[in-house]
């Protein structure tokens, strides 16, 4: 009996730990599996590795094939992110397939998909569910004869050095990267309609897809700068995932060899590589561009309390708080451009909301001379950042009829007219009914 | 078992109390009338001067009750020949009882009244049938003050009164009683304004009659808690009080009738009708040279006291001044004042200088009228609709709702009704308003005129909208309340005078010779009597006719009508003619309360929202999907969620589901109907985009294909599509109309088969019995087997009559583009070409009958319109290179044939087995072609 007071303690102490594994509140998953198709990738990618566990990331390497293999377990993921360096595999060992990881996908965690030249057709199939086509050829590669790679030069220019980096902090950093990205590999395209999927890193006008081993008899499917060489892509439920079509950009070699571009005369030390994936390894692992809206509050002016229901030409105000998510804890989020509309089928106001630098977003408007259920919405999509969809439903109802104004000023002589007509009325009916 | 007692009881209750009281009424009041005659007849042969003194006691009368200034009434006469008699105890008697007589009928009446409509509530349950109170809460909060706000200001302070007496009644509870309270006021109301115009006999005729008047009971069975039912009491109380001024001359009426016109005006939108038609009354008053100051005080202090009350209900407001259904008011109201002020000129001025102020006011008053009258034209003009409101103008004119306002035209209340449904919610008040028109034109008062009035326009207005048929119905209740009491006043009167008559022959004889020696005042009085007699006669005889084409007994009628003629003399009918009436006017009475009783229990008590239907070995089948669908709703869906469907179900999906819907029946918002209409028109992935952007998450459908529900959302569609037309050119009527037939089988348009109502109402209704038969258009469904791409099935009640769909969320991913290469289609559509020819020889072995897609298919070739047909089989192609089911089983097939597993003949049955029948086609092309090159390639 003394040893259950221990115990309890014990589990006491236990508690915080528990509760950092599971808490809803850090959009950061800590635990990785790496699929490869052999495990000398394993060494062969070990600087990329060692980046990931560096910030804190628990990678469990298995084999593609390997029999043991399981995404989730009794319904709950075991992982919250994935990584497959395994692009020539045709069927995944365990309960993995195609489908397994889609679910995965849809159901919110984050994926790294690596393809190269020979990708087998599952590869293919999962990139193209997430909207990216990589060439039909299974031998084409991407070839520039204008922007190779000098250092790595085997005759067939397959070694590209692009830098046509996507503009954008929140993925790749706020540190420029100088150096250009080495990429030897197949590409993709993407379907330009497709709102979730963007270009992360695209090859240069010059750049076409095809067999570099045989001689081309009709012109390449793919060219110029429809073809992506590393894409990223959000999906509506926030999930990410990174579609590259090379793996050995990740590799060692690629990451520490020193990079000139043809036809320039710099010579970088080294490429850039290491701090391009790095970066966006931290965005596809929700270090950066995590927002999360939360004590959205409206009250009309002057008042705390939030009412059950408007009035039209009601002054209120709106806030909300935006913060982001730094990879250990949330930052007020700072931006000029977050917008609330005023919504009954279509925006009566739109308003841009003011920030105060600590994540309070507030604004003030009239509510419109409209009545009806209205809705407040922010709608927040920006590039990398995750979408923020807010709505909050709040009735407008007409004035009462005892909230009109009483006396109008223009009406005043009409108000005269009355009087006087009712005291003329009296007085005649006066001299009328007692004259003589 | 419980409610045929019950409707026994009732039936058997009225019609004790028609062929009953009744007669016994008509007896008592004859048997009180039928003094005078003897009185004065006795009076006149005893001393001229003794029957001069009873005259001025008979003229003060009227001026002493101005109410009953129109002396031809049987109340009014009753008096006269009270005052006529000597004893004034005997007087004060027979008139208490004669009070209390039909103080106890009209109580009778209103029980009556109440208790018929409560066979919803027996057979069913204590439910409200069409709305609940919590909608009013909801709409009050949310989205307008509506018309009836006031009203329910005050309802919801009566049931709190009520709570805080401890009586436990629940606010449902009161609703669902109000309609049957409503309609015995409603009756009472009905017996004063008839007593207005034609005495208490005939008011109480009228009540009875309008107690359980069918069209009334539509509105108004206990449970259906509808404004129309308060409305009527409200309309029949405030023409009794314009009567009542009208009669009395009196300002303290004329207050409360404002009043009581502003009850109106809160209750519904009908109120219209009283506005325009006191004014033609007052305006016909003022044409036939009736005016009279009681006119000016019946009518101006409803015009501008009635006129502030209105413009203070928040859905009428300033409309009360600004819309043209007003404006005949105010025409009224200045020329009631021009005549008054001509009135008292010509009192004042000498005849020949009136003469001169005439023609110099008229030359100076026309030239302004001319300026007023072009500025009001031109004013009106200008607005679009010329200052009318969509409803009021297809009052006006029959056919403009359908050419302009779809919305009004959809529902099917407003459309011109059809003859049986006079038969149906009048029945014999029908045969007897003629007679009751004539009664009143005999003599003509200021009352029956508007009584006349009433029943003409009244008549105008139920045909041009079968929802006016409730106006209709209190009209012809007092028209039909006059002729029968009228009726029955003549014979049993006469039936009276023969069998005391005979007894007294000399006295009667006195009588006739008398009246004629009488001085010029006794004739006087006397006259009215004498043409009011032959009118009587020709109303029993009229509405006996009628009564008589039913029955098919038209020698007995003959007879009865000659022999009169011969006793006119006497004003009296003999009494085997009178005998024979009274019989055939209670037969009449019997077949109207059978008809009533019936109505009220069998076709107009069933909740709308619950259903019922006879098995075939009589048990009783209940449909209670509505009420299953809603309580699905409530519970398994967010608070905020909205429900699209179409309006009429809005109320309802408020109330009971408690969920926002996207469009009620409060169909102030035409283009949000519009919209909804054209959702439901529009191809899936359209109709998912417009239902995204109105935030809408679920859509509900009624279907009655499975059980024969005939009002359901198919049959309604047309409407929506010509709704949404109206407001959406792109959606065309003709596109759904297969040369201008609405069908829905194989015959149907693309549209209409690709249309979201089509998919959502037969979404997997082939499981059902395996052919897709529908009950209601008595057909095989056109489209059987597909899938929903933007929609999900949620819920479909237990007889499929209320289908939910849940909107998709968009997709999470966004799928990159599926590409093949084209040097295979290209081969397919050759090699397709290729086999063309030779198509049509083999479908046509195939009963192509099968499917419209053959059809088509068989079409487009004989039409050589080739680019379609491989459009078609390409459609196939891309089925099988998606791995659908269709594409899938169509390849399992060829590859079966091919490999020679089953024999080519045997492939029409069994694609017929499976329902692929667009397959069947393929399939025989291909095989037509007997190559195994392009089944190669399909095998890609």
């Amino acid at each position: 009996m003394a040893r259950s007071p221990l115990i309890l303690v014990a589990l006491i102490s236990l508690i915080p730990l528990l509760c950092h594994s599971f808490s809803p509140e850090t959009p950061t998953g800590r635990r990785i599996l790496v699929l490869v198709d052999d495990l000398a990738v394993k060494s062969s990618q070990s600087l990329y590795f060692k980046s990931l566990s560096s910030r804190g990331y628990e990678l469990d390497f298995k084999l593609a094939d390997d029999p043991k293999i399981a995404l989730q377990r009794y319904g709950q993921y075991l992982y919250d992110g994935l990584v497959l360096f395994c692009p020539t595999v045709e069927r995944f060992g365990g309960s993995i397939d195609q489908a397994a990881i889609l679910d995965f996908v849809d159901s919110g965690h984050d994926l790294i998909i690596a393809a190269d030249v020979q990708s087998s057709d599952l590869i293919r199939e999962i990139a193209t569910e997430c909207g990216a086509d990589f060439d039909e050829d299974p031998a084409a590669m991407v070839i520039d004869h204008i922007n190779y790679a000098v250092s790595e030069n085997e005759g067939d220019h397959t070694v590209i050095a692009s830098d046509n980096l996507i503009k954008s902090d929140v993925i790749l950093g706020s540190s420029k990267i100088e150096a250009p990205v080495l990429f030897q590999g197949i590409g993709h395209s993407l379907n330009p309609a497709n709102s979730l999927v963007f270009k992360v890193l695209s090859a240069s006008p010059a750049t076409y897809s095809a067999n570099p081993k045989s001689k081309l008899s009709s012109p390449p499917a793919l060219t110029g700068s429809a073809i992506s060489l590393v894409s990223v892509m959000q999906a509506r439920n926030n999930a990410r995932i990174l579609i590259s079509g090379s793996l050995s950009m990740f590799s060692n070699r690629f990451f520490r060899s020193g990079v000139q571009k043809a036809q320039s005369s710099t010579k970088h030390e080294k490429s850039g590589n290491e701090q391009f994936l790095t970066e966006i390894s931290k965005w596809v692992f929700h270090e950066r561009g995590h927002l999360k809206a939360v004590n959205v509050k409206h009250h009309k002016v002057g008042e705390e309390d939030e009412p059950a229901v408007y009035r039209i030409k009601d002054d209120l105000e709106y806030s909300v708080e935006i913060y982001e998510w730094s990879g250990s804890s949330w930052e007020p989020y700072v931006a000029d451009d977050v917008q609330v509309q005023f919504y009954m089928m279509s925006p009566y106001v739109l308003k841009t909301l003011t920030s105060d630098k600590k994540g309070v977003y507030s604004t003030s408007f009239k509510v419109p001379d409209v009545y009806g259920v209205f809705q407040f919405k922010v709608e927040y999509e920006k590039l990398g950042y995750t979408t923020l969809s807010l709505s909050k439903q709040i009735p407008v109802r007409p004035f009462k009829h005892n909230e009109y104004e009483r006396f109008i000023p223009a009406a005043y002589p009409y108000y005269g007219a009355a009087f006087s007509m009712m005291v003329g009325f009296f007085l005649f009916s006066f001299v009328h009914l007692y004259s003589k | 078992m419980k409610a045929n007692i019950v409707a026994r009881g009732i039936s058997t209750l009225s019609r004790n109390f028609l062929t009953g009281s009744y007669p016994l009424r008509a007896v008592a009041a004859h048997r009180v009338w039928n003094w005078p005659s003897l009185f004065s007849s006795f009076s006149s042969s005893s001393s001229v001067h003794g029957e001069l003194q009873t005259q001025p006691s008979s003229s003060t009368r009227p001026a002493l009750l101005p109410a009953e200034s129109v002396n031809t009434s049987a109340g009014a006469r009753v008096r006269q020949s009270m005052s006529a008699s000597e004893t004034a105890g005997e007087r004060t008697v027979r008139h208490a009882f004669g009070n209390v007589l039909a103080f106890f009928i009209l109580l009778l009446i209103g029980v009556l009244a109440f208790s018929i409509r409560l066979f919803s509530v027996i057979k069913y349950e204590s439910v409200i049938h069409e709305f609940d109170p919590y909608f009013n809460y909801r709409v009050t909060q949310f989205l307008t003050k509506n018309g009836i706000y006031d009203f329910w200001n005050w309802f919801d302070d009566r049931t709190w009164v009520l709570n805080s007496l401890n009586i436990p009644l629940s606010v449902e509870t009161v609703c669902v009683f109000t309609a049957p309270t409503f309609s015995a006021f409603a009756s009472w109301a009905t017996y004063f304004l008839t007593k207005e115009v034609k005495g208490p006999g005939a008011g109480l005729a009228a009540a009875a009659l309008l107690g359980m008047v069918p069209s009334y009971i539509s509105r108004s069975v206990a449970g259906s808690y509808d404004n129309e039912a308060v409305a009527i009491f409200a309309l029949i109380f405030t023409f009794y009080l314009y009567i009542k001024t009208l009669n009395t001359g009196s300002l303290f009426y004329a207050t409360f009738n404002a009043i009581s016109y502003f009850y109106m005006v809160c209750s519904w939108g009908g109120y219209t009708f009283i506005i325009n038609l006191i004014p033609m009354h007052v305006l016909l008053c003022i044409v036939t040279g009736r005016y009279s100051s009681r006119l000016y005080i019946a009518y101006a202090p409803l015009v501008v006291l009635g006129t502030l009350l209105a413009a203070l209900v928040p859905v009428v407001g300033f409309n009360a001044v600004m819309t043209s259904e007003h404006f005949a008011s105010f025409l009224v109201f200045i020329i009631i004042h021009v005549v008054a002020l001509v009135y008292y000129i010509k009192g004042i001025l000498s005849p020949r200088m009136f003469k001169v102020a005439v023609t110099l006011v008229l030359s100076v008053g026309i030239a302004v009228c001319c300026a007023v009258i072009a500025i009001l034209i031109a004013v009106v003009a200008s607005s679009p609709t010329k200052g009318w409101s969509g409803r009021s103008l297809s009052l006006l004119d029959p056919t403009y709702a359908s050419k302009y306002i779809p919305i009004i035209a959809s529902v099917s209340e407003h459309q011109p009704p059809t003859w049986p449904s006079y038969f149906m919610d009048i029945n014999v008040l029908a045969f007897l308003v003629p007679a009751g028109i004539i009664a009143c034109f005999l003599p003509l008062s200021d009352a029956s005129s508007f009584v006349v009035l009433y029943i003409v326009t009244s008549v105008y207005f139920s045909g041009v909208m079968v929802r006016l048929m409730l106006v209709l119905a209190p009209a012809a209740c007092i028209m039909s309340g006059i002729a029968l009491s009228e009726a029955f006043d003549t014979l049993t009167g006469s039936i009276k005078f023969q069998l005391l008559g005979y007894s007294s022959v000399n006295s009667q004889a006195a009588a006739g010779d008398a009246s004629p020696d009488s001085t010029s005042a006794q004739s006087n009085a006397l006259k009215p009597d004498k043409s009011e007699e032959t009118a009587k006669e020709r109303t029993s005889k009229k509405s006996k006719k009628k009564e008589k084409e039913r029955e098919k007994e038209k020698e007995q009628v003959d007879q009865s009508s000659v022999q009169p003629r011969a006793g006119r003399r006497l004003q009296v009918l003999p009494l085997e003619a009178s005998i024979i009436g009274v019989f055939l006017l209670i037969l009449l009475g019997a077949f109207y309360v059978v008809h009533c009783v019936w109505a009220a229990a069998e076709a107009y008590s069933a909740p709308s929202i619950v259903l019922t239907s006879q098995t075939q070995d009589g048990g009783l089948h209940v449909f209670d999907d509505f009420r299953e669908a809603y309580a699905w709703l409530r519970h398994n869906t967010e608070v905020d969620d909205k429900v699209a469907s179409w309006w009429d179900y809005g109320y309802q999906t408020t109330a009971m589901a408690n969920r926002t819907v996207i469009v009620d029946n409060n169909t102030w918002n035409n283009t949000h109907i519009a919209t909804v209409g054209t959702a439901m028109s529009s191809p899936e992935k359209a109709a998912w985009e417009i239902f995204n952007s109105l935030d809408v998450k679920y859509v509900l459908v009624v279907f009655g294909g499975l059980v024969g529900y005939p009002s359901d959302d198919i049959n309604k569609f047309l409407w929506m599509v010509r709704i949404g037309g109206g407001v959406f050119p792109h959606i065309k009527e003709p596109d759904y109309l297969r040369d201008g037939q609405y069908r829905i089988d194989s015959q149907a348009t693309p549209t209409m088969l690709n249309s979201l109502m089509y998919k959502l109402s037969y979404y997997r209704f082939v499981e059902t019995d395996g052919k897709g038969f529908d009950r209601v258009r008595r057909t095989e469904i056109g489209k059987k087997y597909f899938k929903l791409t933007h929609f999900d099935e949620v819920f479909t009640t237990h007889h499929w009559m209320v289908r939910i769909y849940k909107l998709r969320p968009p997709k999470n991913r966004i799928r990159g583009k599926a590409k093949k290469s084209k040097s295979v289609r290209n081969s397919l559509i050759i090699s397709w070409s290729k086999a063309f020819p030779k198509f049509n020889a083999v479908s046509d072995r195939l009963n192509p009958a099968e499917n419209e897609f053959s059809i088509n298919l068989k079409k487009d070739c004989k039409d050589q319109e080739e680019p379609l047909a491989v459009k078609r089989f390409l459609r196939f192609y891309k089925l099988l290179s998606q791995g659908s089911e269709v594409g899938l089983v169509g390849y399992i097939l060829l590859q079966a044939i091919f490999r020679k597993v089953i024999p080519y003949r045997d492939v029409g049955k069994i694609s017929r087995i499976l329902q692929y029948c667009d397959i069947l086609v393929y399939i025989s092309v291909f095989c037509s072609r007997r190559e195994s090159r392009i089944i190669e390639f399909v095998g890609l």
